[in-house]
């Protein structure tokens, strides 16, 4: 069966690999890296001390990204349930030794980098699903045992992330494997099912939440109870949006963000400073370029040749959706606050790194969507 | 083959739902921050505004009060306070606590703090400790490592030279109650003081002033940014008082330790020169809280330090009131200054006996002699004559038992009867009733300051209402003139047959009270005495002869009354003096009411650039 090839095989060396780069799709990431120059810039009042720093680790996560790139799509594959291990055990031992924050374990010290482990899980997760449906046919997809084991191997890591304790990232979790589910073609029925007892779950859920994530529930449904309290943040943000109008108050000129009325705000919400400088225009246009980047990774995934490759870029981009609708859900008050940042936007060493690892992968997927890589055996 | 295109197919499909889906959820978010910034916008920015903009005002420094010569009566003094900044404390608590061990805080003192810490926001300062000493300013500051968020201000408080002195007139000043807030929010400030008695309540709108006003840009913890705006406040304007403080001394230390009362008017033009009550208290106490012992020890006290007597206290003018009894009966017609009437001791009016005050009587007396010898006979006929209605009619014209223009809250109008007003009552009115209110007795009530509005009213011949203002912010008031009240339209030759007999009591051998006369003979000094009973004096105790006042227990003692007005050629100022439960007006406070007069007439510089008194004896027959 061999010899007749799906497709044709191109010739590998570096330099065809770094042709086949998707340099448009870099353009955006430049672009969007660039949106978050500027409004770092505007929080920090000049270049320091985020602007600056921001574009450099964007500088280096571009090389990360590209390096990646360059490495076999199949490789990948094959370190996907390492990682998928690696990823558990990292979340396991930032609950035994975790740096408490805010009330949860979330970080860990490495070396002085501190690391966010589940978001380095959330990409393990996808590359262990990817290459768990690879290998399924729609006839094994079929086949509820089948579906036990990736099942299985999404509940650990959201269960622990949902230890830590970090509802939000435990349930976006949850969504990113779901999506993944679906494209890979479970039924339809099988999600209804899920889904169903959804709401008396979440009844159940909410009286075994910790206290400041139900005060996050509670303050969303209610912000203006609370105003200087849990109530704050959403209100501020609301305020600091509202107040920009059509075309936003200019550059540099926010009154709110520069006199400190928004908590975090070159953080989670950095948003808030382009809604108030450039106003409602320039808001959309960052969610353009936010909504060009999901179509590029879900092109790169339609675009691919195998399952691998395109369940690995459908859930890259649905991950990157899933941060930029949090955050922007957060600072609109449309969903109780997580501490989710804007990718690329906001300031942060950690999470640029991973995700710009996420684009790497994606990129891989692009470079190598052509590559011989049958998975389904059933085939022959 | 055929499967797996299948599964690519599935696979694309899902893909561009789930895209779709996505991007509606973004454009869904779009469309949220549609309605946020456009939409809603105008309502942010207002907001944002609200933020961003914070409007502080300035407290004005509170006008002073001077007296007339403008020595300060009321004025501001620095008050060193010890606040607490919650945002500069690291444990507000454990700050407290520190504090507590230099300067004892009360739990009254923490359960305040606690409240107001919780009532604002961290940044603004809330007041610990006012009213510090030297010594506890320094332990304050030399501990401060300890007390981190402690802050030592300067506030201003007020302070009253002359204390006590002019506590009832003054009044005081107290922090302002949430009413108070709610109508002008310029109290809200920290350590502001509204007026709660006397001239500073009065005036209370014109000493505060108005509030100036910063508009400040501020960040979210309150900290000033820059300063966008800035509007000068007015201070309060300062008050002139017709008071002389220097003759309110005097009075005082003439009362000496009597609890009495004494008004000085300018009969000229109701310019109240001095009204002194006695005994009095502290009014700066009231600026930082009274306590609870002290409180108890002016109300406990008989002879109530707290009540103004000049303008709340009621007494039965006694003989002082012939004078209007007299003037009723003379505008009636129904006496003429040369009626005879013979005072045998008593007068009989069916089977009511009532006595003269002199147990063998006077003999027969005139206007000028019943009043030189106030003689009860002859006033008991005199009111019996005119009639209790313009009796009353004549008291309140002349300023007795009706409301005065007085520029003081809180006086009381005292009461003449009339027969309506017994009426009122249920009772008839009885001729007994009349005779008794020929003499100041009965039912008549007045106030001290009534008299001598009386005095003035009578010596002046004009309707002089008391005041205590004599200008705001510089500017004269209304009212210091003579000509701006009208005159008492009575015949002058009918007050001079008044006046004269009061300058009888004084000067005529044989008037009841020689010892009004003034040391300097050529200014004379015309008067009259008065003694109120506090208790009907029993027809048995009178006749057995054995009645001394003297011997009564002090609360039981008749009230002792003189009013007097001088120079009598050329009536400048009133006296009148009540000393309660002091017997005899003629020996009580007939010497008073002299060494004031005498003491007012020294101070006055104009009194001595006028010509020597005409010959006095030309006046009387």
């Amino acid at each position: 069966m061999m010899e007749r090839r799906l497709w044709r095989e191109p010739s590998f060396d570096i330099m065809a690999k770094f042709l086949r780069v998707n340099w448009l799709y870099v353009v955006l990431l430049c672009c969007l890296a660039c949106v978050g120059y500027t409004a770092l810039y505007s929080a920090g009042g000049g270049p320091e001390p985020y602007a600056a720093r921001h574009i450099m680790r964007f500088a280096v996560g571009v090389i990360i990204m590209l390096a990646i790139g360059m490495v076999d799509i199949r490789i990948i594959a094959k370190l996907a349930w390492p990682a998928w291990l690696f990823g558990v055990a990292l979340l396991v031992l930032t609950l035994r030794m975790g740096h408490v924050g805010k009330g949860a374990q979330r970080w860990l010290e490495l070396g002085g980098l501190q690391l966010q482990p589940s978001e380095l899980m959330k990409l393990a997760l996808i590359l262990a699903l990817a290459s768990w449906f690879h290998k399924a046919s729609w006839e094994r997809m079929g086949n509820p045992l089948f579906l036990v084991p990736p099942i299985i191997a999404t509940l650990i890591p959201a269960g622990l992330i949902l230890k830590e304790p970090n509802l939000g990232t435990a349930t976006i979790t949850m969504m990113l494997g779901g999506a993944i589910f679906f494209a890979a073609g479970v039924r339809w029925w099988k999600f209804a099912l899920v889904i169903a007892p959804l709401p008396f779950l979440a009844k159940i859920a909410y009286a075994h939440l910790h206290d400041y994530q139900r005060a996050r529930i509670d303050t969303f449904m209610h912000p203006e109870s609370d105003p200087l309290g849990a109530g704050y943040n959403i209100i501020q943000s609301k305020i600091a949006l509202g107040s920009g109008g059509m075309w936003g108050k200019g550059f540099m000129q926010g009154t709110q963000g520069h006199l400190d009325f928004l908590p975090e705000k070159q953080t989670d919400f950095i948003f808030t400073i382009i809604g108030e400088e450039f106003g409602f225009v320039g808001g959309i246009i960052v969610i353009a370029l936010l909504c060009l980047i999901i179509l590029g990774g879900m092109y790169i995934a339609l675009r691919c040749r195998h399952q691998f490759g395109r369940l690995v870029a459908l859930g890259i981009a649905t991950n990157f959706f899933l941060y930029v609708f949090v955050n922007l859900a957060m600072v609109m008050g449309a969903i109780p606050v997580g501490g989710v940042p804007l990718p690329l936007v906001s300031h942060g060493g950690s999470a640029m790194l991973t995700v710009m690892i996420g684009f790497g992968v994606l990129m891989s997927v692009h470079v190598h969507r052509d590559v011989e890589f049958a998975g389904t055996r059933d085939e022959h | 083959m055929k499967r797996e295109v299948q599964r690519t197919g599935i696979f694309t499909r899902r893909a561009l739902l789930l895209l779709g889906g996505q991007l509606g959820i973004l454009g869904a978010l779009g469309a949220r921050m549609y309605q946020v910034q456009v939409t809603e916008g105008q309502r942010y920015i207002t907001l944002a505004d609200e933020n961003r903009i914070s409007a502080r005002m300035i407290a004005p420094p509170r006008g002073r009060i001077l007296d007339r010569f403008g020595i300060v009566v009321a004025g501001s003094s620095t008050n060193w306070r010890a606040v607490l900044v919650a945002e500069q404390a690291n444990n507000v608590q454990a700050t407290l606590d520190a504090f507590s061990k230099l300067l004892p805080l009360s739990e009254y003192e923490r359960a305040r703090i606690d409240r107001d810490l919780h009532r604002n926001r961290k940044f603004i300062p809330v007041m610990v400790k006012e009213f510090l000493t030297w010594d506890e300013m320094a332990s304050i500051q030399v501990n401060a490592p300890d007390l981190p968020g402690i802050v030592v201000d300067a506030g201003t408080t007020r302070n009253y030279p002359f204390s006590n002195k002019l506590a009832h007139l003054v009044g005081y000043v107290a922090p302002p109650n949430e009413a108070d807030v709610a109508e002008d929010p310029l109290l809200g400030l920290p350590g502001l003081r509204i007026g709660r008695a006397g001239m500073e309540k009065f005036h209370d709108l014109a000493l505060r002033g108005r509030a100036g006003a910063v508009q400040l840009e501020v960040n979210a913890v309150g900290r000033v940014i820059r300063e966008l705006d800035h509007q000068e406040g007015q201070p309060g304007e300062e008050v002139g008082l017709t008071i002389d403080a220097g003759l309110q001394e005097f009075v005082l230390s003439t009362l000496g330790d009597e609890s009495a009362s004494s008004v000085v008017m300018d009969c000229r033009n109701g310019e109240v020169l001095a009204m002194a009550t006695n005994p009095s208290f502290d009014p700066s106490v009231f600026n930082s809280g009274v306590s609870q012992s002290q409180w108890l020890e002016w109300t406990k006290d008989r002879r109530t330090p707290l009540i103004n007597k000049a303008t709340t206290g009621l007494y039965a003018p006694g003989s002082t009131f012939k004078m209007a009894v007299a003037l009723a009966g003379l505008e009636s017609g129904a006496l003429k200054p040369g009626d005879h009437i013979e005072c045998p001791g008593f007068l009989d009016l069916g089977d009511t006996r009532f006595h003269c005050w002199r147990k063998g009587g006077h003999g027969i007396q005139d206007l000028h002699m019943g009043l030189k010898n106030s003689c009860d006979v002859y006033f008991y006929e005199v009111a019996r004559r005119t009639g209790m209605d313009k009796i009353a009619a004549m008291a309140n014209r002349l300023g007795l038992g009706v409301e005065l223009q007085l520029d003081l809250p809180g006086q009381r109008n005292g009461l003449i009867p009339t027969r309506e007003w017994r009426q009122g009552q249920g009772h008839p009115w009885n001729i007994g009733d009349t005779v008794v209110a020929g003499i100041g007795q009965g039912y008549i009530q007045v106030t001290p300051l009534q008299l001598a509005t009386y005095v003035s009213r009578l010596a002046s011949g004009r309707l002089v209402d008391p005041h205590l203002t004599r200008s705001i912010g510089g500017v004269l008031q209304p009212g210091s003139q003579p000509e701006d009240y009208p005159v008492l339209a009575m015949p002058e030759k009918m007050l001079d047959e008044v006046r004269g007999g009061m300058w009888a009591v004084v000067n005529e051998p044989g008037g009841t009270a020689p010892l009004g006369r003034l040391p300097d003979t050529t200014v004379q000094l015309a008067g009259k005495t008065g003694s109120a009973q506090v208790r009907r004096v029993s027809r048995e105790l009178r006749e057995s002869g054995h009645f001394d006042s003297e011997k009564l227990p002090w609360e039981y003692r008749p009230h002792a009354l003189f009013v007097a007005f001088a120079p009598y050629d050329a009536p400048r100022y009133a006296v009148a003096v009540v000393i309660e439960h002091g017997n005899a007006g003629a020996a009580a406070a007939a010497p008073m009411a002299r060494d004031i007069m005498a003491e007012t007439l020294r101070r006055d510089p104009s009194n001595r650039t006028e010509a020597p008194p005409k010959q006095v004896a030309e006046n009387i027959r």
